[in-house]
């Protein structure tokens, strides 16, 4: 049997996974957004390594791979989006980016 | 004894990974959001280590704390946005119901992690297998075998958004049509 019980990892997942949520909700800054958004995904990626030691298979932490790089890449454009939306409006928060509210 | 160690160790780096997390999210300074964001980053790749996903942690450490926060730093400081930033009110109805719908979120998953049993078929990968060829040759054998297709996609994927990421940032001369240009302003 192994040390640390996988129940552990999953709730430290879910609790890391739920204060990134509240951080999306919470803040209006477009650069806190993005970085609770990452720590969701961290969240997520803690589970996959878990079940993956849970039922000893690789599969796992070949999936981990495929997030970070889906990770790496929107954190490129949405930074580069973000970079354009302040020449334009010279802001970070999302509510004053409302044009499209109509 | 190895295993209250092990047991430890968990506790103690789950800890620094919740504090982390608050932090990005109740720091009025994006700088230190930014810190914190590595310190959870870091936090994690270790609990990889001690869940025997080696190899992840050090990719871990070099693409979310390596590149990742150094963008994010690196953006921070290009838009001036390092100084103190107003939250507002923190008592408000808006903030009280994200609070709630969030208990009720880890309520729901703490009971499935609890109530619930993790059915699957058990694999191969058991850690003496690993331990036979070593880590990152387990993982490198099955991303090139059995999951090829997804990795060759994963490149294409930064490709095109590297791409992206260049065309976004250019600064363009003239106006393009429905695009106001900086400079004419």
């Amino acid at each position: 049997m192994t040390a640390v019980p996988t129940s552990w990892f999953l709730l430290l997942s879910a609790i890391l996974f739920v204060i990134g949520a509240g951080g999306v909700l919470l803040r209006r800054n477009v650069l806190i957004m993005l970085m609770s958004v990452e720590m969701m995904m961290n969240a997520v990626n803690l589970t996959f390594i878990a079940l993956s030691r849970h039922l000893s298979s690789l599969t796992g932490q070949i999936f981990v791979f495929m997030v970070m790089a889906v990770a790496a890449v929107e954190v490129a454009v949405g930074l580069a989006i973000l970079i354009e939306l302040n020449r334009l409006r010279a802001t970070t928060d999302v509510d004053d980016v409302s044009s499209l509210k109509g | 004894m190895a295993q209250q160690l092990q047991q430890g160790l968990f506790l103690a780096l789950a800890g620094v990974a919740v504090v982390a997390a608050l932090g990005v999210i109740f720091n009025r300074n994006a700088v230190h959001s930014a810190l914190s964001l590595l310190a959870n980053f870091v936090a994690l790749a270790m609990l990889y280590v001690l869940l025997n996903a080696q190899f992840i942690a050090i990719v871990q450490v070099a693409v979310y704390a390596g590149a990742i926060v150094v963008l994010f730093l690196f953006v921070v400081m290009l838009l001036g946005a390092g100084g103190e930033m107003q939250m507002g009110g923190w008592l408000n109805w808006r903030t009280a119901f994200i609070v709630a719908a969030a208990l009720v979120l880890l309520t729901l998953t703490g009971t499935a992690v609890f109530e619930g049993t993790i059915n699957g078929a058990i694999g191969t990968a058991t850690p003496e297998q690993i331990a036979q060829v070593g880590q990152t040759e387990a993982v490198g054998t099955a991303l090139f075998t059995d999951y090829l297709l997804p990795f060759e996609l994963a490149s294409v994927l930064l490709l095109v958004g590297m791409l992206g990421a260049v065309v976004l940032g250019q600064r363009w001369r003239g106006a393009i049509a429905g695009r106001p240009s900086g400079e004419a302003e």
